[in-house]
Parts: C-alpha cells; structure tokens; sequence
C-alpha cells in the first residue's frame, strides 16, 4: 500500500497451539470460570445492588442448602448423566442424535402406561418394575431406530429427523394425558400413590440411591464399551471416517442402527428411572430439556464417561444456583438463566485460548503472550471439572 | 542486476507450535526470471510462499518488494505488491465463465465485454489458448490452471508463484505451461515455481534454491546444476536414484478384469469397459491424468463400489480355481480366502483413522477375529512394533495418533499395515504422494520385493518416470477408458502421454 510509510507488524496475529501441558489448559479453565463468575456478579451488582458475595452463597444453597436440595441435586444429575451417557455412542459416531428429549419422553411415557395400567391389579411392585423397565428401553429404542433406519437407508438429515421426533413424542403424550385424565386438566398425578406398585424402593432409606447406583453402573459400562469392546471400536472407526469403515468392510448401516438402538434404549431407560425413581407422573416437560443438555455434557466431556459425570455436576449446580439467586435476589428466572449462560459461554470460550495463542505486536521480539489466565484464587466451583472421577 | 531486485527475503521465521516451518530463509528473485523453489515435501516451501502471497505471517524477518520493505498482512496486500499465487488446488466458481472468475472481486465496474477483451488481448500476448466465454466445468485441468494464470496477471501481478504447477498436467500440457512461463519472463515478470520434479528445475528454470527442513541450503544457476547435485542438496547427502527392477519370475494370471464399467453418484460413467490383466510377480501400472477412473477401478476391484457390471476374477495361485469378485464385500472377499491389500489413496481419510495411535489402526484389518466382545490389542501392539522397527517409522511411540506423524511415516504405516498379511494382490493408490525421497524409495523397494515373492502388484501412479522404472507393463486410462496398454521396459513418456489424452473425456 503506498500509505503505508512506517512499516508495521499487525497489532495482533493468531498462531495455533501445538499442546499444551495439562496444568496450564486447567489453569485457563479455571480462570474462565472466575471470570465468568466475576462478570455474573458484576451484572448482578449492576442489577440489584446486592453484595455479590451474597449472590454466590445464594448460588451454593441451591444445591447444597438442604438434604432435600441436596437429594434433588443427586437426582438431576443422574437423570442428566444418564441420557448423557446414552447419547454418546451415536455422538462418537457422528450421529447428531438431537431426539434424546423424545427418548426420554417415549421410555417415560411407556413406563408410566404400565405403571398405571397394571397398578389396577395386585402384582408384586417387582413385577410391574420389570415390565415397565423392559417397556421403557423397547419404546425409546424404536424412537431412536426411526431416524436412524431412515438415515441408513435414504440418507436422510439425522438432525432434523431426531429434532422433530421430539415434538411427535410430547403430541403422542399429551393425547395419553387427554385420554387417562377424563376431567380435562391434563395433570397426572402420583401414579399409584397409594399402592406405590412400580415404585423404586428407597435403598437404605436413601431417596434416589437406586437411580444413582444404576447410573453409577451405566458410567462404567459406557465407558468399557466405547473402550474396549469390537462395537466401541467400530463405534470410533465411523464416527472418525465412514470411508475407512467402509474400506475395511464395516457394515455403516448396520453401525448406525446398532448404535441408536443403544442409544435410544439408554435414553427409554433414563425416562424409566424419572418416572419409576423420581417423579411418580407423567407430562410433556418430564425430561425438561435434559435430553438437550446432555450434548453439552457429552462434548464438554469429550465422550469420556468418567468426565461426564462432573460436568453433568457442574450444569446441574449452575442451573440450580443460578435459579436460587434469582429467587432470593427477587429477579425473575432469566437472571438465573444468564448466569449460567455467561459461565457456560467462558467455559466453552477458553478452548479458544487452549488451541491458539494470541501474539501481539511485541516491542521485544520475545514478549510472553498476555494471554495467561488469572492466578485462581477460590477453586470449589472446580472441583467437579478436576476431580470427576470421585462421584462415580 | 541489483536494482532488478523484484522480492527479497530476510531471515524469514516461521513457526507453528514445535514445528519450526522456516528458519531463517534468505531469498532473491530478479525480474525477467524463473527461480525454482526446490525442497521435499515438509521442507517449508509452500509455508514460505504463503507469507508472500499474504495467507500467514511470518514470525519474524523482513520482506522486500523492488528494494522497498513491505508488510503483507493479508491477500489484498499482496495484491497490491503485485504478488499473485497460483494454488496446486484451483479457487473458481465452475458455473461462471473464465472472464467473470478472472474479474471476480475487481473494484469498479463491471464491464465483461471489455474485459473478455482484455482477456484475450492477454491470452495473445503470452500465448495462452483460452476461451474467456467458456464455463469452468466445461473446461480440462490445464485450461482451469490457465484461468489462474490470467487471473493474476490481469489484476496486474508481476511477481507469479506457482504451487506445483505440472503436477496435475500430462508431459505435454507441461510444455506449453513451459512456453508460456518463459514467454511472461521475457515480458519481465518474475517467476517462483514450486516443485519436487528435477527434471522440471532444469528444464525452465534460470536459477535454483533450496530448502532443506526449512532452512535456505543455497542457490545455484541452473546451467551449473544436475539432477545428481540438486539431489544432494535437497536430501543432503549422496543418495542412489535407481530403482532395482528384476524381470517377472513366473508371471501366471492373478486378476482378470473384464469389461467393468461403473457411474458415480450422480450417474455419470466413470469406468467404461475396463479389461486388464494383473499377473502374479509383476507391477502393473496403471497411468493417466488424475479422475479418469483410477479410483474407481481399484474401489471396485476391492468391494467398496459395487453399482458396477462387467467381472473381476481371481485365480487362487494354490489351487488355480478361479474366484468371482464381483458384488462382494471386502469381508466377503477375505472369506473367501483372498488376501487382497489395497493401499488408497487418501491415506488418513480412508486407509487409516488420523485421530487412532498406531496400534488401534493396526487393528482396523484384524479386530474382528476371534469371538470376544472385547478387543484383543496384544497382536496389534506387536505389529506396530515390528513395523516402526522395520520401516522405521519416526514417532515418539506406537500410541501416537498417526495424523501426528510426517506424511512419509503415515504411508509406512499404512503399506506396513497392508503387507503385513502377506497379500496375493497388492493395489497401491499414489504410494509417494506427498513424500521425500529416501521413503520414496523405501516404498518403491517393499513394492519391488511383493514382486518378487510372487505378489500382483497393481501401482497407480502420476509421475511417469517412476512408472516407467518400477513397472512391468503399463495400462493407460483416459476418461474411464482404457486407451492402451505398454510395455514399461520400452516405451517413452510421450507414448504414454499421448495415450493419456487420447480418449473421449481428453482434450478435444
């Protein structure tokens, strides 16, 4: 450019990373949640005059504020963990299985006919227990198998497919809903409240420790089948390139089926435990976009299972501090939602800094990147990203 | 002579990550010149060529344009420098004609009538044949990179660098790339080919530098080099060129393939009538411009593309029976007690798995044996092992992902993989692509001794040369077609060129 008379070095240029040694992509993680929690409680201060120290206790009592708080924690975090799990195998694949919602919903609402259906009659709860559980994986299972036998055969968009196969499912249950509930207002109650037939028994006097030992126990199959196992193995060959699945003579169609077969049960399973374990009842907004989250949960774990369990923690933990300080700082709900939308965003946002480095115009040649994160101060909100392996 | 200084180079650094890209590059190119930038692949040629033309910058150094310093920060600078780069892979629209991609992104108005004019006042002046009405996708690979060519040349660039220009050009669409380059140098441009091919270097080019891992080894003028000293330079040290080819022990018929033909996706014929014989002990090779159904051939000899007619078959080399291949699986094929290996081309996206360690691609052929649920890696690992011993295979250990590893160590990998069965039928897809020449080499010599132990050894290849001296017998494709077949001990480049554009798909 004739302008240009001083010769200059652009202000910044972006270099990619080779790698990095763990302790720094931690140390940058970890400033991303400070940051993030200092941006949220400067909105909140902005916002409401309220000390942020305050704001950030409220934040912790949403989980840990009571043992029935901390009961429910337990209970959205398996719930969470395990459609997590049960999406991953079709992730690994590739396969954009955004339907765990109407998974979920289908295992649920199969679970919840046999409940009432055969509640009418005395049978031992064990009983009603196994059907409902064998009617839950059956149902989620066909409702995954769907999209993924049209994707096989006609190589149809899984992600729209799968997308719109959650609306099906909740239309499928608001007409159960309508022909169950003959007063018209569409609310389920208890199922069986007073018999309590199909009801997980409360272990050792433990609310929710059945749901959690079984997902506990989903953890570490998961984990082992995409580890070790031929399908686990084949699992990774198709989802990393389905041309050299198909050069060694994998059977791609047969994978996907396979895999969303797997999937979809898991999920048919994950609307069981709510509606055997938790919730007792049946309606449309059951899985409460948990089917969504757990994509998250999925690629911020990068399919590990193990990783999976803190990170299912840690948006569980977000979304009910968050809801808390909306409650207690009299706001309504969508501040909770941004706080939890700014930690998320930082969280995601700091990949960034871990893949590339930022270089600026330096005066000395050799200038340290000024991209290094803040020394951590407080590291409790990071215990579930560091030390996952402990709840499993 | 230092006044016509058009770019100079200044300690140029280049680093990305731990790879050190360039180290220190030191370069002059004079108007009214041809320089060849020669280095194996990973030598950092085009990293450097991409801080000239603006796509990265370079960590530090100087660069400067008829003795001034400039910063190119970005393509547009380049531009206004009067650099213009001609990429190995063509940036045009297929649906415009090669008037509207050469105007493409011009500031002020558009005037296509004038600027067709413009075109062919170009194309007159350097001695291009093109039509600027004409459709990219109507157009063969030379009359594309032609399109290129004026594109920069019409936005004004004096200084051309070009990307590995022949490498998609028969020998004789070479020669008029060759006659025209030199045409633009007696015009005054300055001119930076990019290459691997010696012959080439010497051939059109006025001086010669090198890179070696990223570092200027030296400039020579040309008339004063030989094939021999710019080997040298490029490898650093002395090493022998010459391929061993013994004569066929016993070649009896391994693979017959008759009359197949087969269409791609969206119904186009890309095999028509294909009939060749692969005998045992022999390399057959196979040549021909890039996408005239080289691909496809070997997919559906291997099971992958079966919307085919026609027949493959194989004689079991034990029992003489003969074996149809046609319609099967690759599972089916192994079932059948065949031991078929195939090399393809697109290494990391077909042959192997870029993000799996070494072991897990090991795996990729034999995982399925035995009944367990469960993986069985203990063989795997001892053939990883045995491989990066044997091939000597650079990486830091046998759990590397292998899209870590230098092109040259990947393809060992995988032909290691390959052979590691001991095939009756070895198909190879562009086995050097892309490496320098000791692995080259390397390959060349595990090709040679399947030969010998009494493999069919069927070799897709580009470089005509390597061709010639390895195989045996040359088939040559056009436009699906095969339009000749030749005995390598005896034919020429021309002969075989002829045939490559000889077909109906060619040049007109």
């Amino acid at each position: 450019m004739k302008s240009e008379k001083i010769v200059k070095e652009p202000l910044i240029h972006i270099t990619k990373r080779d790698t990095m040694p763990p302790w720094q992509s931690i140390l940058i993680r970890v400033g991303a949640v400070l940051i993030a929690l200092a941006v949220s409680a400067v909105l909140v201060i902005v916002l409401t005059k309220t000390n942020p120290m305050s704001v950030f206790d409220a934040m912790f009592k949403g989980s840990f504020g009571s043992v029935r708080k901390m009961q429910n924690l337990m209970k959205s975090v398996a719930t969470l963990l395990c459609i997590s799990l049960a999406i991953t195998p079709a992730f690994k694949m590739k396969f954009w299985n955004i339907g765990a919602e109407g998974q979920v919903l289908m295992g649920a609402l199969a679970a919840a006919a046999v409940m009432r259906t055969m509640g009418r009659y005395v049978i031992p709860s064990w009983v009603v227990i196994l059907v409902m559980l064998a009617a839950a994986l059956v149902s989620g299972l066909i409702w995954a198998v769907i999209p993924a036998i049209f994707k096989a055969l006609w190589n149809t968009n899984e992600t729209l497919f799968t997308l719109m196969m959650n609306y099906v499912a909740m239309q499928i249950i608001q007409i159960f809903i309508a022909i169950w509930i003959k007063s018209g207002s569409g609310v389920v109650g208890y199922i069986n409240e007073q018999s309590h037939r199909g009801w997980l028994p409360d272990l050792f006097g433990v609310k929710y420790l059945l749901n959690i030992i079984v997902v506990a126990g989903l953890t570490v199959f998961m984990f082992v089948y995409l580890k070790f196992s031929k399908h686990g193995y084949e699992i990774s060959v198709v989802g990393e390139s389905e041309n050299t699945a198909r050069y060694i003579g994998i059977n791609v169609k047969k994978v996907v089926i396979r895999t969303m077969a797997i999937s979809g049960a898991l999920c048919g399973l994950a609307g069981f435990l709510l509606v055997a374990g938790a919730d007792h009842t049946i309606n449309k907004d059951l899985a409460g976009g948990m089917g969504f989250t757990a994509i998250m949960v999925s690629w911020l774990a990068k399919f590990n299972p193990f990783i999976m369990v803190g990170a299912s923690f840690m948006l569980v933990f977000l979304d009910r501090g968050a809801s808390n300080v909306a409650t207690m700082c009299k706001l309504n709900d969508s501040v909770g939602e941004i706080i939890t939308a700014i930690i998320i965003f930082f969280i995601i946002g700091c990949e960034f800094f871990i893949r590339y480095k930022i270089n600026f115009r330096a005066r000395t040649p050799k200038e340290k990147a000024p991209d290094e994160p803040e020394k951590p101060e407080q590291t409790e909100i990071t215990e579930g990203e560091k030390a996952p392996a402990g709840i499993a | 002579m230092e006044e016509n200084v058009a770019i100079e180079l200044r300690g140029i650094y280049k680093r990305f990550g731990r790879i050190q890209a360039n180290k220190d590059v030191n370069l002059k190119l004079y108007h009214g010149e041809i320089l060849s930038l020669l280095g194996e692949n990973g030598s950092g040629k085009t990293t450097l060529m991409n801080m000239i033309s603006g796509i990265y910058f370079p960590d530090e150094g100087q660069i400067f344009i008829n003795g001034e310093e400039v910063v190119i920060k970005s393509p547009k600078d380049a531009f206004d420098n009067g650099i213009g780069m001609i990429h190995q892979h063509f940036k045009l629209i297929d649906v415009f004609t090669a008037t509207q991609n050469i105007v493409l992104g011009m500031e002020g108005k558009l005037d296509l009538k004038a600027a067709a004019n413009n075109v062919k006042e170009l194309c007159d002046r350097y001695g291009f044949v093109l039509d600027p009405n004409k459709k990219i996708y109507e157009m063969s690979v030379s009359e594309k990179q032609t399109v290129e060519i004026i594109k920069v040349l019409y936005k004004g660039a004096n200084i051309l660098i070009l990307d590995e220009p022949t490498a998609v050009l028969t020998p004789q669409e070479t020669e008029k790339l060759f006659a025209v380059l030199k045409k633009m140098k007696e015009d005054g441009k300055a001119i930076i080919i990019i290459t691997h091919k010696l012959n080439e270097v010497l051939e059109v080019s006025d001086r010669v530098t090198v890179l070696r891992k990223g570092e200027t080894v030296g400039s020579v003028n040309t008339d004063e080099a030989t094939v021999e000293s710019l080997t040298e330079m490029m490898v650093g040290k002395k090493i022998e060129l010459n391929i061993e080819r013994t004569d066929p022990v016993n070649p009896v018929e391994r693979l017959l393939v008759e009359n197949l033909s087969c269409t791609n996706r969206e119904g186009l014929p890309m095999l028509k009538n294909v009939t060749f014989t692969a005998n045992a002990g022999e390399i057959t090779g196979i040549a021909g411009i890039a996408g005239s159904g080289q691909r496809e051939l070997l997919e559906s000899i291997a099971g992958l593309q079966r919307d085919n007619s026609g027949s493959i078959t194989y004689i079991d080399p034990e029992t003489g029976t003969k074996k149809n291949l046609k319609d099967m699986s690759p599972t089916q094929i192994r079932a059948l007690g065949v031991r078929l290996s195939f090399v393809p081309e697109d290494r990391l996206g077909m042959g192997l798995v870029g993000n799996m360690d070494i072991i897990d691609n090991m795996m990729l052929r034999t995982y399925r044996k035995g009944k367990s649920v469960f993986l069985e890696k203990s063989g795997p690992t001892a053939l990883a092992t045995k491989i990066v011993e044997d091939l000597e295979v650079v990486t830091p250990n046998i759990t590397t992902p292998v899209r870590r590893l230098s092109g040259g160590n990947v393809q060992k990998v995988l032909v290691g993989r390959e052979i590691a069965s001991g095939p009756t039928v070895l198909m190879v897809a562009y086995p050097v692509r892309g490496l320098d020449i000791n692995s080259s080499y390397l390959i060349y010599n595990l090709l040679n001794k399947q030969k010998e132990s009494g493999a069919a050894v069927i070799f897709v290849g580009e470089d005509l040369d390597v061709l010639i001296g390895l195989c045996d017998k040359i088939y040559v494709l056009c436009g699906g077609q095969i339009t000749g077949k030749v005995d390598a001990r005896k034919t020429s480049k021309e002969e075989i060129g002829y045939l490559m554009t000889k077909g109906a798909g060619g040049s007109k």
